[in-house]
Parts: structure tokens; sequence; C-alpha cells
């Protein structure tokens, strides 16, 4: 292209240059969303204190949930929108755990311990009927959910009440038969997990003040750097930049706590549920122990080629069991999170969005069908649930009517997963043709 | 000799529903020996490979007769788990590699080294971490083995295909108790200098005492590093033979040799019209028969046959010339420039195609023969239809009638007209396809692999349809197919095609030596 040889530098732009493309265009879901959230939160006018409010909790109800789809992405099979079906089992069991009289976190740990058989079950016959959909496990899940929405439906309205004696008129229709349409989990697994020490009489037990929790974070994530850096492979640690911009990031973090602490801002109201959050960050850590054991490793092995895993030995049909159930029991647990958060939920309702929204959630984080990480999974919660709570309030500011930002936040969230499925199948074509060259 | 042979395979017969494609192989090799197989495609190279790995396709179509022993102990290979317990491996003619891991995770795929953890002495060993520092060193030392210098933490993605080759080997060398080491066709996708190094890791494998089984049709390779050569024929076991006792010329010849007994048609060798199909310079990308430039012209009014080995790109040409694949150069019908990538303009420039995907592309299974035979000309060349204004509708009557006519002259067994093509036997569906395309009243038939998967007898009758076309309506037919002996019973000439390129021209009753040097990419020596 140019008469005269390049000079170094000019090499080291160009390179600098290709790569930042490359990581704008790897990246570009992502992107477009982060600078979608700024602009929201720009335009909607919400004070830091209720947005960071807000998405405390939202990140807390949440994330657990979306960490539950990453083990079925590892072992080749997509998003796995079955998890409405753990969803489910999880409402089941916290309608019994309710009417049994349970509250508070004691009940939360038996609801826990009860869905995992019953999750496992489910996420078996999931498997088993993905092995024979190979390769449509998404579309197949999806209908799955709706096929159990059915017996589900069957279960909780007639049943229930008539066949399953269950005498309890806050859970009961009047007239006997069937599960009302709302429960509410008030004085019983309502904040079980978030404020343990409320079901003993102490409200503050395990909910520091954000500042705190963030300076906290701050700490472990920098003892967790220094550690991961020691222990692993030095080809694997981060490099220079990521060291200094992680630093950078941290450190910020800290100083700005320190700020509000000192100038007692309305920040210092927000409360985290700490406890939640040790069981998602004890979640990352566990899937990410979880990659670097044998069957992890089998589950990559048959993400990236059936065949030749077969080849080798590997029980492909077992694995894909395995991680379906992984991932339906995570789920459980996760809607449980999710549902003692809210503190009451709709009994035909509530768990009908959790596979599309942890799906969306995900994508949006920088996940494909074939490649997700828990950072995708934690980005992408924060940055979907962002346009949650920005998106009503943006619109109210703009158009005067909360609806319109309403109707745009669930056109983008859909959207988003037609658009990244479609991108991942243009993709894979584009490497296909490339393979034959 | 004292030492028993580490490999011993007796009587090995096997029949595909009835039809045998091993009678009585015996293979026998010791430790440490090099010993190489050759053989045409179906010469049932690969059976007896998938007999040894004890394949699934081998035992769920009724299994096999003979008998198997390693080092002196007969065995029941019943899975390719059991194969490799007990010490056969294999390097696959594609790879089987995970492109996104590391040679070292390629390498040690799903024999990984573990440790114990918390989670393992809970839940079981399948949740033990994997040791990488033990894996980076074993696969160093089985690339070490190798004598090539590759990267154990480089991703497969991304590196070229030699270094992939070589990370298969060293996962090979890599199992405990390896004793025998099978090479399916390894040099075919290599450029030379990584060709030449594989030879030599062979030969070091074969050193250290492990018995390497080579298969191969390129015969100098084989020369090169072969102790001991068994050549098979149609499923027979030709001979044995030290490679000191033989040469290439030897081995061609038995490679080829004369299966099938057809009537030879010698009074066509002098009849040469004008050129009706010029092909210059012709490459077409069909994944896996890659044509690379191709010349070759067909006379008008002769058969002409291509013949080569399965991958070396015979099937492309047709396939090109018809647009169905991209294609690149020049192609001339009766002088007429043909535009390529045009399926359309081929059929209108008078060529019909006869498909070697029968079942895929060449016909309509579900439809019925009247249709099948029509559609060809329907969708090509819209006939058979009546217009209405802007609608159209199918001509019944015609395409009845057309049907009847040549379900008589083509001889196809059948019901009639309105039966579905898929209740038929292979070699009518056959005769099917034929129909169709001389329905569209073709100047040139281009017909690939007409037999296959088609019964002894019924190949018989098909290519007796063809010769009747040729001699009774002087079409000129271009033949596509695997199986030489064929081609030599109904083609004026043949045209061997080598990687892509026209190896040579030959007549029917030319020597089993040069069909066989030629189709081992080997130049003609003068004299043979």
């Amino acid at each position: 292209m140019q008469s005269r040889p390049m000079t170094t530098s000019e090499t080291m732009l160009q390179g600098r240059m290709a790569s930042a493309r490359s990581f704008l265009v790897r990246n570009m879901v992502t992107i477009m969303f982060l600078v979608l959230s700024a602009v929201g939160y720009k335009l909607s006018g919400m004070t830091p204190f209720l947005f960071l409010m807000d998405i405390v909790a939202r990140l807390s109800r949440n994330a657990f949930l979306v960490l539950a789809l990453i083990i079925p992405v590892m072992a080749g099979m997509g998003l796995n929108f079955s998890i409405v079906l753990g969803a489910m089992a999880a409402q089941a069991i916290v309608i019994f755990v309710t009417h049994w009289g349970f509250a508070g976190l004691p009940g939360i740990l038996l609801s826990m311990a009860l869905v995992t058989p019953l999750a496992a079950i489910l996420g078996y016959l999931t498997g088993s009927l993905f092995n024979r959909t190979k390769g449509q496990e998404m579309i197949a899940g999806l209908i799955l959910g709706y096929f159990a929405q059915g017996i589900y439906e069957l279960v909780f309205l007639q049943l229930v009440g008539g066949i399953i004696p269950m005498d309890n008129s806050t859970i009961i229709m009047s007239s006997g038969v069937g599960v009302r349409t709302t429960i509410d989990l008030t004085n019983g697994l309502k904040y079980g997990l978030d404020w343990p020490g409320q079901y003993w009489g102490n409200d503050l037990l395990l909910r520091p003040t954000l500042p705190w929790a963030i300076i906290g974070m701050a700490v472990a994530l920098a003892v967790g750097i220094v550690i991961y850096q020691l222990r692993v492979d030095k080809r694997q640690r981060l490099g220079s930049t990521q060291l200094v911009l992680a630093g950078i990031g941290l450190a910020w973090a800290c100083w700005w706590s320190v700020q509000q602490i000192q100038a007692r801002t309305q920040i210092n109201w927000i409360r985290v549920p700490l406890l939640t959050w040790l069981v998602i960050a004890g979640a990352c850590v566990g899937l990410h122990f979880f990659s670097r054991t044998k069957l992890g490793q089998d589950m990559r092995s048959v993400g990236q080629d059936r065949h030749v895993a077969a080849v080798a030995g590997i029980d492909v049909n077992r694995v894909r069991i395995a991680a379906i159930i992984l991932s339906m029991v995570m789920a459980a647990w996760g809607h449980i999170i999710f549902l003692q958060n809210i503190g009451t939920f709709s009994t035909y309702g509530s768990h009908e969005q959790v596979g599309l929204y942890s799906a969306a959630a995900l994508l949006i984080g920088g996940a494909t069908v074939a490649r997700a990480t828990i950072g995708h999974a934690l980005l992408g919660t924060l940055l979907f649930h962002t346009l949650f709570i920005v998106a009503p309030a943006a619109g109210r500011q703009l158009f005067g009517d909360a609806q319109i930002g309403e109707y745009f936040r669930v056109f983008v969230a859909y959207g988003i997963i037609g658009i990244t499925l479609a991108m991942h199948a243009w993709k894979q074509i584009l490497q296909r043709r490339s393979v034959d060259q | 000799m004292a030492v028993e042979p580490v490999l011993r395979m007796k009587g090995i017969s096997k029949s595909y529903y009835g039809t045998k494609v091993l009678d009585s192989v015996n293979l026998s090799i010791m430790p440490g020996e090099v010993h190489g197989i050759v053989g045409e495609n179906g010469a049932g190279k690969s059976t007896l490979m998938n007999i040894l790995f004890g394949m699934n396709v081998i035992h769920s179509t009724g299994g096999f007769e003979g008998s198997i022993e390693i080092a002196g102990q007969p065995v029941q290979i019943k899975s390719p788990l059991q194969a490799m317990a007990l010490g056969i491996g294999m390097v696959h003619q594609e790879f089987m590699l995970l492109p996104n891991y590391s040679v070292t995770e390629n390498i040690k795929l799903n024999r990984e080294v573990l440790k114990p953890n918390l989670a393992s002495r809970i839940f079981g060993p399948r949740l033990q971490s994997l040791d990488y520092d033990k894996m980076y060193a074993d696969a160093r030392k089985a690339l070490k083995r190798l004598n090539i210098d590759i990267d154990e933490y480089a991703t497969i993605a991304g590196l070229p295909v030699g270094y992939m080759q070589f990370t298969e080997i060293a996962r090979e060398l890599d199992k405990e108790h390896l004793r025998i080491l099978v090479f399916d066709e390894p040099t075919a996708v290599l450029a030379e200098s990584e060709a030449a190094h594989l030879l030599e890791a062979i030969k070091e494998i074969a050193a250290a005492g492990i018995a390497v089984l080579f298969i191969t049709h390129r015969l100098n390779e084989i020369m090169e590093v072969c102790d001991n050569i068994t050549v098979l024929r149609d499923g027979r076991h030709v001979v044995t033979k030290a490679s000191k006792d033989t040469n290439v010329i030897e081995l061609a010849e038995l490679m080829v040799g004369r299966s099938m007994e057809f009537a030879g048609r010698k009074q066509h060798y002098s009849h040469k019209g004008r050129p009706i199909l010029e092909i210059k310079q012709l490459t077409v990308d069909m994944p896996g028969e890659r044509v690379r430039g191709v010349d070759l012209t067909a006379y008008e009014g002769e058969i002409l046959g291509i013949g080569g080995l399965a991958g070396q790109g015979k099937i492309g040409i047709a396939n090109g010339i018809m647009g169905l694949f991209p294609a690149a150069g020049d192609v001339k019908v009766a002088g007429t420039p043909l535009p390529l990538n045009n399926p359309s303009a081929s059929i209108a420039a008078g060529l019909a195609f006869v498909s070697e995907d029968r079942r895929g592309v060449g016909l309509l299974l579900n439809s019925s023969i009247e249709v099948n035979i029509a559609s060809g000309a329907m969708f090509g060349k819209k006939e058979f239809i009546k217009t209405w204004g802007p609608f159209s509708q199918v001509d019944q009557a015609a395409v009845r009638e057309n049907a009847q006519k040549l379900i008589g002259e083509l001889d196809i067994r059948c019901t009639g007209p309105r039966q579905l093509v898929r209740q038929l036997s292979g070699g009518n569906q056959q005769k099917v396809c034929i129909a169709r395309a001389l329905t569209m009243n073709p100047k040139i038939l281009l017909v690939s692999e007409p037999t296959r998967g088609i019964d002894v007898g019924a190949k018989q009758l098909v290519l007796d349809t063809l010769r009747r076309l040729n001699e009774e309506l002087g079409m000129t037919i271009v033949v596509t197919s695997s199986e030489l002996a064929e081609l030599r019973s109904i083609c004026s000439r043949i045209a061997i095609i080598t990687d892509g390129r026209v190896a040579g021209i030959l007549k029917p009753d030319d020597s089993d030596v040069n069909f066989g040097l030629l189709m081992a990419g080997q130049p003609i020596s003068k004299g043979a």
C-alpha cells in the first residue's frame, strides 16, 4: 500500500488500530448498551441515590439466575431457555414451604434443599430431551417451558386443594381448590437471604451500607487478583495494562466511597444484602473452579465438537445431561433468591420471563450462544437492569409518558436476543466459508 | 521367528447387506514394523481398519468373520474405547482436534492429568482438578519424540495443517501402552516438506518398537518407509510382500488389476468427431473434490471417462460445468463459450447431468416416476407446462406420455409411472435419473458415479443403457466413476485426474501399470 517501508511506530499504531477495531466489533452489543444506559440515565434525571438503590436490589435479585445459563453454553447447548422449569420448581417448593410456615433464612435453606432433587430430576428429563434434539436445544427449551406451564397450571389450579390436601386460606382460593394468583411472602421467606437477621430480630445483621460494601469488595478483589497472579501459570496472568486499569478502577471506587461516608450523603442509606452477594460470589468462584475440573473440561470439549469428543471416548450425552442438571439446579436456587427479594409473586406468571430476561442479560454482557463467561453474566445483568430502571423515567422526561420508555425497553430486550442469534449464525457461515478455503 | 506378532488378523470377512466387501483377509505385524496397506477406493482398507477399531458401523451391520490376536492373545474388539485400551492408536485422515483448545489440551483430550480436591472427595472423581503443569510436561515429551518444535501452549486454531497432523500423532504417542499406530492417508493434506518430516517421524516411532500400519495411495511414500506391503483389491487380499522385493510399477499393477471383465468396445477407438466440449484451465471449488486446472476435450459421439481416486477432483469437473459449485476457467460447448456458475445457462447450452448424489440432489424421492422424469425439463426448459395468462399448469398428459415412453426405452422396472421413486431399487432410480436427463434432449450427457450403491447385476444394465444411448443416438457422454473397470468397459478414452489436474489420458486397453501409476501421481515411465 505504501511506497516507503513503514517505521516501527507506524506498524505498531496500525496494529493498535486494527486490534481496537476488532475489540469494538467483538463488543458491539455491550458498547451499544453502555451508551444507551448512560444516555438513558442522563435523560431520566434520576438522582444517584434512587438509581443505586434500585440497581443494588436488581443485581442481587437477578445475577444468580443469569449465572445459571453459563454451563449449558460451555457444553455447546446454547442459551438454556428451559431454566423456566427450574423457576417453576422453585415456586412450587416456595408455596409448600410457605404453607408449612417456615420463614427467614431457615426457610430459604430448607427451600433450596428441597428444590435441589426436584430440579435435578427436571434437569435430567430436559437433558434427555435435548439429547434427542441436538442442535435445536434453544427452541426445544423454549417450547418445553410452555409445555411445562400447562402441567404446572394443572397441578396448582386443579390438584392442590383438591387431590393434594392443603388447608390454608391465605394460599388456597376461597373455593377450596387451586392456589391463589398471588402469594405474599411477607412474614415468611421475604428477605430471608437478603436480611437474614430480621428473623432473629436484628434488622441490620449482614447489611452493610453501600460505601462500606464497595470498599470491602474492592479490597477482596485486590487480594483475589494478587492470589490469582501468584498461583496461575505465567501465560494466563493478567497483563500490565489490565492490572493498571483494575488498580485505577478499584482505587477510584474506594475514594468515591470514602467521600460518600465523610459527606454523610443519602448513599449511606442504601444497604447491601451481603449474604446474597456472598452467595453470588460463591457461585462465580464455584463456576470458575468447575471449569477447571475434569467434568468442566469434558463440557468444553463437547461444546466445541461433539464428534471429536465422542471419538476421544467422552460420553457426550451424559456430559450434556450433567450440564442441564447443574443449570437447572442453579436456576431453581436463583429463582428462590429472586422471590425472597421481591417478597410477593404471581403464582402463574412470575416464572414466565425468567428464561428470556436472563438470556437477554447474558447476551447484552457480550456473550454469544457459543461463549459465555462470568464477566459477561455480571456486566450484562448490570446493563440490562440499568435500562430497566432508566427507560421509563427517560420516556417520561422525553415524551411525557413513561410507557414509551417501557415500549422501547421491551423492544430492545427482545430485539437483542434476535440480533445476537442472527449475528452468531452469520459468523458461523463466515467461518465455515473461510475453513473451506 | 522368535518374536510374537503384535497384531494378527486372520481370515477377516465382512458383508454389508449381502455385499461382500472383505473376503478372508490376513494381516500380521511385528513390533517395530512399518506395514503399508495399498488399494483403490473400495478395496476394503477402511473397512479393515473399522474392524480393528471395533467401530459401531461394523457391529450394527452384523459383525464380521475371522479372528484378531493382539500379542498372541485372541481379542474381541467391541468399541473404539476397547481398541484404545488394547494399545491401538489411530491418526485420522480428517483431524480430530478441538480448535479452541491448546496443543496440550488436545493431546491430553479425555486423558487429562487429574489431582483430587475437596469437591472431588465429596462429589466423586469427575470433579477432580486438571493438573496443567503435568499436562504441559507430558505434551512437551510427546512432541519431543516427534522431533518437532510446536509450542505446547499454542491454540490449535490458526496453526498450519502440518502442525495439526503432528499434534494428532503426539496424542497417540502420549498414550501409554501404545502398541499399534494406524496412519490413515496421513500425507494427503501435507505439503511436501511436511510429508517428508512425517515419514521420518514414522521411522522413529517404529524404531521405538511400535508397530505402524500405514495406509496411503502414494506408492513412493510406501516404498520409502514400509518394511512390508499388503495389497488389497475388491476386498481380497492380493499379496503381502517385503518392500525390498517389489517396486512401484509392480504395486500399481497389483493394486488396479482387472477385477470385472466387461466386453470391450474396440470399434470406437478410432471414432473422433469434432470437439463438442472444450474445457480449459477449469478450477472448481468443491469441498473435498477440488479441481485445480483441468484441460480436457470431449469429441462428438464418444464416451469419455473421467477416473481417479476419491478426493482428487474428478467429481468436481461435472459439478463445476453444471454450475453447482463455484467454478472458473474457459468452457466451450460446440464452440460457444459457456457462462460458468449459472446452472440455467448450462442446461440451455444442451448439457444434462446425472448427479453422483442420487438420493440427495438427483431425485425427488417422495414424488412419482413421471414427475421425476419431467421435472428437469419443466424447470430448466419450461416444457410440459401449459400457460394461461399469468397462471401455468402442469401438462399431465404430456408428462405421462413421456414417462411411459422412457420407462419402456430404458426398461425401468416399476408398477407404473405413478409409483414413488423411493420404492424403486438403486439401479432403477439411476435409470430414472438418466431418463430425466434424456427428457431435456441434451447434446452432452454428464454422468457421475452411475453405478454407486447399485448391486452388480444392475450395474451392467446401467452401463449397457449408457452404451446404447451412445451407439444408437450418437449421444456424447462424459462418465465420471471411481470404478476403473467400468470406465474401461464402456469408454473410448479415459482421463485420470490426480490432485485436481489431468494426470494423463489413456485408452481402455492400456496396461494396468499405467492406470495405477497415473492414479498414484507418478509419471508413466517410457516403455512401461
